[in-house]
């Protein structure tokens, strides 16, 4: 029973952004809708950096991710009239962010769709029969503190920036922007299980690179 | 050669191949109600892949970080410009 104890930490303590201190996102689009330019500010300051993170996963500079996410304010605003409500309005705009960034990648010769390499195998860390060949060194819980602290983050953000682009579109949305799984599948357009997969990939490479972090 | 692949060791029916390949849809809620009683199993027994499951979550937590950075006050203000411009352009 050790191991079920011990595992109890963790991502419970995940934050939920959707509720975030402020009016509510229904509200937010009333008003924007009457023409409330506070509004409008406020959706600005509670997504912008989020889009932007999410077109740097397919354009090649961060002044063209920068671009792409204004477009998909300006989107925002034209589609105005036509929100349905369908979806919540942020995977909405994170889905106007997608589809201009894919446009403005393949433009760049940037987007390319998933590789085979990026839902592939294991790294070598089992034997042929399955066990591991080297158990990972002990370091969550004595590395947890360390690990907050803000020079790791920006460490994290460049491990992130360096995982291909599939994974690294997965991973922002799930675990940098804390999106629900549905969410994420319905904005990249992907299935559930090829999401997982990238997400489990792009997890356990940026375990590997926290490990180098951890353990010196 | 021809490698003889081992007897699992007593009380695994999952290897820790297996067990890490399925944690991601563990995390997510997203196994079958048997194979999350694998997995759970496999944990209960089986300290390395339970330091794993461990080092994910602490690997998500950390990643959630990088979000914490606040906006270019010029892009804002460069929005807010492009708001304006629309709503100008929107009015009769």
């Amino acid at each position: 029973m050790r191991g079920r104890l011990a595992i109890a930490i963790g991502t419970d303590d995940r934050r939920e952004h959707s509720s975030s201190p402020g009016p509510g996102e229904g509200e937010l689009l009333a008003r924007l809708q009457a023409g409330d330019e506070e509004a409008f500010a406020c959706l600005v300051d509670r997504h912008h950096a989020a889009m932007v993170r999410i077109a740097r996963g397919y354009v090649r500079s961060q002044a063209v991710a920068e671009e792409v996410a204004q477009e998909g304010w300006l989107g925002l605003l034209r589609g105005l009239d036509r929100f349905e409500g369908r979806s919540s309005l942020r995977t909405w705009l994170f889905r106007i962010v997608v589809n201009r960034a894919i446009s403005t990648g393949l433009h760049e010769r940037q987007h390319l769709p998933v590789a085979d390499s990026e839902l592939g195998d294991d790294g070598g860390r089992f034997s042929q029969d399955g066990w591991w060949v080297t158990p990972p060194v002990h370091w969550a819980d004595e590395a947890v503190d360390r690990m907050v602290a803000p020079e790791v983050a920006a460490r994290v953000r460049r491990f992130v920036a360096e995982l291909p682009p599939a994974q690294r579109q997965v991973v922002t949305l799930r675990d940098v922007e804390g999106l629900p799984s549905a969410d994420v599948c319905d904005i990249l357009g992907i299935s559930e299980g090829n999401q997982r997969v990238l997400l489990h990939r792009a997890r356990t490479r940026i375990r590997q690179h926290l490990e180098q972090e951890a353990v010196w | 050669m021809v490698t003889t692949p081992r007897a699992k060791p007593d009380g695994h029916d999952i290897t820790c191949r297996q067990a890490v390949a399925l944690m991601t849809d563990y995390l997510d809620g997203a196994l079958s109600e048997d194979d999350r009683a694998l997995v759970e199993a496999h944990l209960g027994e089986c300290e390395a892949c339970t330091e794993h499951l461990r080092q994910i979550r602490v690997t998500v937590t950390v990643t959630g970080r990088v979000r914490d950075e606040d906006l270019n006050p010029r892009a804002r203000e460069d929005l807010m410009n492009l708001y304006r411009r629309w709503q100008a352009d929107r009015e009769p």
